[in-house]
């Protein structure tokens, strides 16, 4: 390790203090530095986090909530790889909600509202207690590089920091500029500064940098909020909690509210559209198309009467509300207007004015599945960085990302997570072998495996993968295989339990369901779709050792056997194509038979194998074709070679 | 690129009157100039635009063979996307071989089959489905099965597809939407109209591959089995409708030990003929196997020639055959009318869709038998229009896509989730795009985020 004081040269260009060389370094302490700079300094690496500012540590800029649709089965898999986000978000939520409960396991999604401060101190505190990890407040303004492979970061207080690898997970910071209406400036999320001068750094690096955008609703005062007017809605209970490591019972501590727009909120926006600066030409970057302003949603699908609002609290010591459903760049005054037209917002104090932001990304086409740059050893990307979009997604990626540059340091091969294993997979496989047009945000319709890839089995998909990569602590795996020899057990009592016509059919009877006339297995019972496992153990008796999650998996697991058998199929065609690699020093150009457009999409990506491959937009099965018979001829080759 | 130039007769073979080799590939131009001669002074090929004609004469070692067109066409606006130059001369087998000779002593490789489709593919001129449908036309046997193959092409069935693949995008991107966005006030699905969509699919896929069935035979020709116990007169029948001494016909029983097949064109239509090993018992083993090719052949045919002895009563072999051929495009040939009749056809008259009864020994006994069969072929022709699946592989993901579908409406019936329903719906999808080489669930995404509004 270098002392702190010595100066080294950079380019030539300036001499500046090296005040300290790590193996790790994470730029931007949001929801992928965390879980970045967490996962590499557990996993031994001395690591530093730098974030423009410790107060912004774990912000949520945007909804003060966790999870969601896909999300919720993206949280799950971090906890079960032994990230931290599951476990912050259940021991600061406000509110727990299982939704898509009617429309089948697969489906079904947690989401929690958070205090948005208490998530903050909770992570602060936890990094700052993490071994091996120190917390910097400071910009990067420039990355230092040797031959083309990154060596340290530059701060703006000229001081110099040497790594061995760099994770930028710098969110919608970097050359942030946020427009509100006639109004537009260089700034950060939430009121913090933008970070400037790094994407310059980045582009003399040959990194491609793209502009993407977002928005956020205003936040308004509680007290000006009639909710006698509004409908309610209340959260789940019981709750579920986000962590397999989470015992405590949890309870739901707010409401939320929901109320609409109406035509007159829809005139005064139409009114002014020519004053927002998506609609007046101003913002050049690229929105994500599933989280559309206001503006947008009332001229893109003009026959809707009124569109939906949520009042979320933003936490329990702060009357905040966020207002889920209007985000909008128009002008503040405008945004009084629209707001005081609707039912229950009449009198509405706006804290915060919404606004948009624009920010630069790389094209993650750049990247490979460990999530490291292609062309620049030792350099990593992670979260809206990588165009995305979401807390969840970003925090999925901080931990590949913090994993993956750990073992770059210590000579281990990456991991990289295929699209059967995870949802983590599907979206790192998404992003760098399709690339993204707009910010991407993870959906269940995305995976094609997902009824195999169910949030409530992401413990049994990914822990044992935790353990082996060293982020799974003895306390989580000794649950996993608790768990798992649990739910073995109970299959095995459920197979060899077999009820007589006079025990099964009071159950069936009351669920409405055809009598049996000889003895019926436990396990039989529960194959049908109508008979759940709370009401077998209800003439059969509790399972030992079965907690409500194992309880979950089991039943899904025996009701969708024949589906799941299908899908493990298709996942092991997939799997064989997968096995096929490709030599990375293939040249694509030189296969003849291959169509032009093709080998340039190939060249560009750059697959590891020929799964991945198949999945390229632009290559075609034909070409796949083509590909595979060069690799055999390729492996012959060779094969005759070392004879 | 290729780097091979290739060559081919690109007309039928067979008299017409004018005949035409294709030549395409980097050096098309240069194996074309060895030998073709313009008329006019001064023009040369070398030189020529693409879509221009030129007037001249080919030769083949300084002796000239005919006169000749050459058709210019410049990369990458060709069949093939490369450099090709067409020859035409006046028909005739013999003349057309000896300048294809002449092209590929120029330099040219003769082509592969399909290998100027394949080309085309490759450089991207025609899509996967064009390119099959343009290879079943070069395979067509008969010309109502070109005019199939060419609807095929015109995007009769891509049409068909297209449309049944956007109905299921749209309630694809209806479930996605739904699923995906609980909170939003998203239409809900009802479970009758995600039914109705499912069947209405299933059904038109259905109707798809029951036309496939009589598509092949418009293609192919119609797949015939003659079938019988020994002895009946199964290869005296052949015989005389192919007019050529193919099968051995001796009076021993069980002479015709393996499969003898025979094209045959009857009206506009092809009949490829197997007779086939006579259906019986018998511990002979080269004769077992014969026999089961027999019922292969049986189990494969479009249309069943089912001959029986009118002379002998029938064997229960004869009641056998006649109850497999229940259901089937089958006619019963009662042969050897001359004799006196011993056999109760009525037993197994009903069996049948046709019955005949000739003498295979007489004279005249081809035109009942020429009526029944084209009768029975132009009952199950298709409208050669319609939307056929062009192949195995179209048939083969039509197939896949309707047992996803059924197993959906499965799921539905069983009570499960929409989450079991949903990946059915993909996996049909999944199955339809792949006939057009998209990619199904980038579609869906598209779907959610046009016609839903959802979003914070």
């Amino acid at each position: 390790m270098t002392a702190a004081g010595v100066r080294i040269s950079n380019k030539g260009e300036l001499w500046m203090d090296l005040l300290g060389s790590y193996d790790v370094i994470v730029v931007g302490a949001g929801h992928a530095g965390i879980e970045a700079a967490v996962a590499a300094a557990r996993l031994g690496c001395r690591t530093a986090l730098f974030t423009m500012s410790l107060d912004g540590i774990g912000n949520m800029p945007c909804n003060p909530s966790i999870g969601g649709t896909a999300k919720g089965h993206l949280v799950r898999e971090i906890d079960a790889l032994g990230g931290v986000m599951g476990i912050a978000a259940d021991a600061t939520f406000l509110q727990s909600r299982m939704l898509n409960r009617g429309k089948g396991p697969a489906v079904h999604s947690l989401r929690v509202q958070s205090d948005r401060q208490r998530y903050h101190e909770y992570m602060k505190r936890l990094l700052e207690r993490t071994e091996n990890l120190e917390l910097k407040q400071g910009e990067v303004v420039r990355l230092l590089s040797e031959n083309g492979r990154v060596t340290g970061v530059e701060t703006r207080l000229c001081a110099g920091y040497a790594a061995k690898a760099v994770i930028l997970a710098t969110g919608t910071y970097l050359a942030g500029k946020i427009y509100v209406g006639e109004a537009s400036y260089d700034s950060g999320p939430d009121g913090q500064h933008a970070a400037v001068g790094l994407s310059d750094s980045l582009r003399a690096l040959g990194i491609t940098l793209r502009r993407f955008k977002t928005g956020t609703p205003a936040r308004a005062n509680r007290r000006s909020i009639d909710f006698s007017r509004l409908e309610v809605q209340q959260g789940d209970e019981p709750v579920e909690p986000f962590s397999f490591m989470t015992d405590e019972e949890l309870h739901n501590k707010v409401v939320c509210h929901i109320t609409y727009t109406n035509e007159e909120t829809h005139r005064i926006i139409l009114e002014n559209i020519g004053r927002s600066p998506l609609y007046g030409g101003k913002i050049e970057g690229i929105g994500p198309r599933y989280c559309p302003s206001i503006e947008d949603k009332v001229m893109r699908f003009r026959e809707k009467p009124r569109h939906q609002i949520f009042i979320e609290p933003c936490g329990e010591d702060t009357d905040e509300m966020y207002l889920q459903g209007m985000s909008s760049s128009l002008p503040e005054e405008v945004q009084n207007a629209f707001y005081h037209t609707i039912v229950g917002l009449e009198k509405l104090e706006i804290m915060r004015p919404a606004y948009a932001i624009e920010y630069d990304c790389c094209d993650p086409l750049e990247l490979d599945a460990s999530l490291a740059f292609k062309a620049v050893p030792g350099l990593f990307g992670a979260g809206q960085f990588n165009g995305t979009s979401g807390y969840e997604e970003a925090a999925a990626q901080g931990l590949i990302a913090g994993i993956n540059a750990a073992r770059t340091v210590q000579g281990k091969e990456p991991v990289m997570l295929e699209r059967q294993s995870s949802y983590i997979g599907t979206l790192i496989d998404d992003l760098v072998t399709k690339g993204v047009m707009d910010p991407y945000r993870m959906m269940t319709s995305r995976s094609e495996y997902r009824l195999t890839l169910r949030q409530d089995n992401a413990d049994t998909r990914l822990t044992p993968l935790g353990r082996e990569i060293g982020l799974v602590d003895d306390a989580r795996w000794a649950r996993f295989e608790a768990d798992t020899a649990a739910r073995a057990r109970e299959l095995e009592r459920l197979r060899r339990r077999v009820l007589r016509p006079a025990e099964a059919n009071p159950l069936l009877e009351s669920l409405e369901q055809p009598a049996v006339v000889s003895g019926v297995s436990a396990l039989d019972l529960l194959r049908r779709p109508a008979v759940s496992y709370t009401a077998l153990v209800g003439v059969i008796g509790p399972g030992e050792g079965i907690s409500p999650h194992v309880a979950n998996q089991l039943e899904t697991e025996v009701k969708y056997e024949g589906y799941i058998r299908r899908q493990q199929q298709k996942i092991d065609a997939l799997a064989r194509q997968e096995q096929v690699r490709i030599p990375p020093d293939l040249d694509f150009q030189q296969i003849e038979g291959i169509r032009l457009e093709a080998r340039e999409k190939l060249t560009r990506v750059r697959p590891k194998n020929l799964g991945q491959a198949g999945r390229i937009p632009g290559v075609n099965p034909a070409d796949i074709a083509v590909l595979s018979v060069e690799l055999a001829a390729r492996r012959a080759r060779e094969g005759g070679e070392t004879r | 690129m290729q780097t091979t130039t290739i060559a081919a007769i690109a007309t039928a073979p067979g008299r017409a009157g004018i005949a035409c080799v294709r030549i395409s590939g980097p050096q098309a131009y240069e194996v074309a100039q060895r030998v073709f001669v313009p008329v006019q002074k001064g023009r040369s090929l070398a030189q020529a635009r693409g879509y221009t004609a030129l007037f001249g004469h080919v030769f083949r070692g300084g002796t000239r063979l005919d006169e000749a067109i050459a058709l210019c066409f410049r990369a990458p606006k060709s069949y093939t996307g490369e450099d090709v130059v067409e020859l035409s001369v006046h028909g005739g087998e013999a003349s057309i071989r000896s300048l294809l000779a002449t092209c590929c002593e120029a330099g040219a490789a003769p082509a592969a089959a399909g290998e100027f489709t394949r080309r085309a593919f490759l450089n991207g001129r025609i899509s996967l489905t064009q390119a099959e449908a343009v290879m079943e036309m070069i395979e067509a046997t008969s010309a109502d099965g070109a005019r199939a193959a060419a609807a095929a092409m015109e995007g009769a069935l891509f049409q068909k597809i297209h449309r049944e693949c956007e109905r299921l995008t749209a309630l694809a991107g209806h479930i996605a939407a739904y699923t995906d966005y609980p909170e939003e006030d998203v239409e809900e699905l009802r479970e009758d109209r995600l039914r109705e969509t499912l069947s209405a699919a299933r059904d038109t896929l259905r109707g798809l591959l029951d036309n496939y069935e009589s598509g092949s035979i418009l293609r192919r020709g119609v797949r015939t089995a003659i079938v019988g116990s020994p002895n009946v007169g199964k290869s005296t029948l052949l015989n005389l409708m192919s007019g050529f001494e193919k099968a051995i016909v001796t009076p021993i029983a069980g002479t015709t030990r393996d499969v003898v097949e025979q094209d045959v064109t009857l009206g506009g239509a092809t009949l490829l003929l197997a007779d086939t090993a006579g259906l019986r018992q018998t511990d002979d083993p080269i004769e077992a196997e014969g026999i089961r090719r027999s019922n292969k052949k049986l189990e494969e045919a479009n249309l069943i020639l089912a001959v029986f002895d009118l002379s002998r009563p029938l064997s229960e072999e004869d009641l056998a055959l006649a109850a497999r051929c229940r259901g089937r495009l089958a006619v019963a040939i009662f042969n050897k009318s001359d004799l006196p009749q011993q056999a109760q056809v009525e037993q197994i008259e009903d069996d049948f869709c046709r019955c005949v009864r000739i003498s295979a020994r007489e004279e005249g006994f081809s035109e009942p038998l020429r009526q029944a069969i084209l009768g029975l072929i132009a009952e199950k022709k298709p409208d050669p229009d319609a939307a056929l699946l062009a192949n195995e592989r179209q048939r083969a993901a039509a197939d896949r896509a309707c047992a996803a579908l059924e197993e959906g409406l499965d799921a539905l019936d069983a009570g499960f989730a929409l989450d079991a329903v949903s990946v059915c719906v993909d996996d049909a999808l999944d199955a339809l795009y792949a006939l057009t080489g998209e990619n199904a669930s980038d579609a869906v995404i598209d779907e959610v985020f046009s016609k839903f509004c959802v979003g914070k």
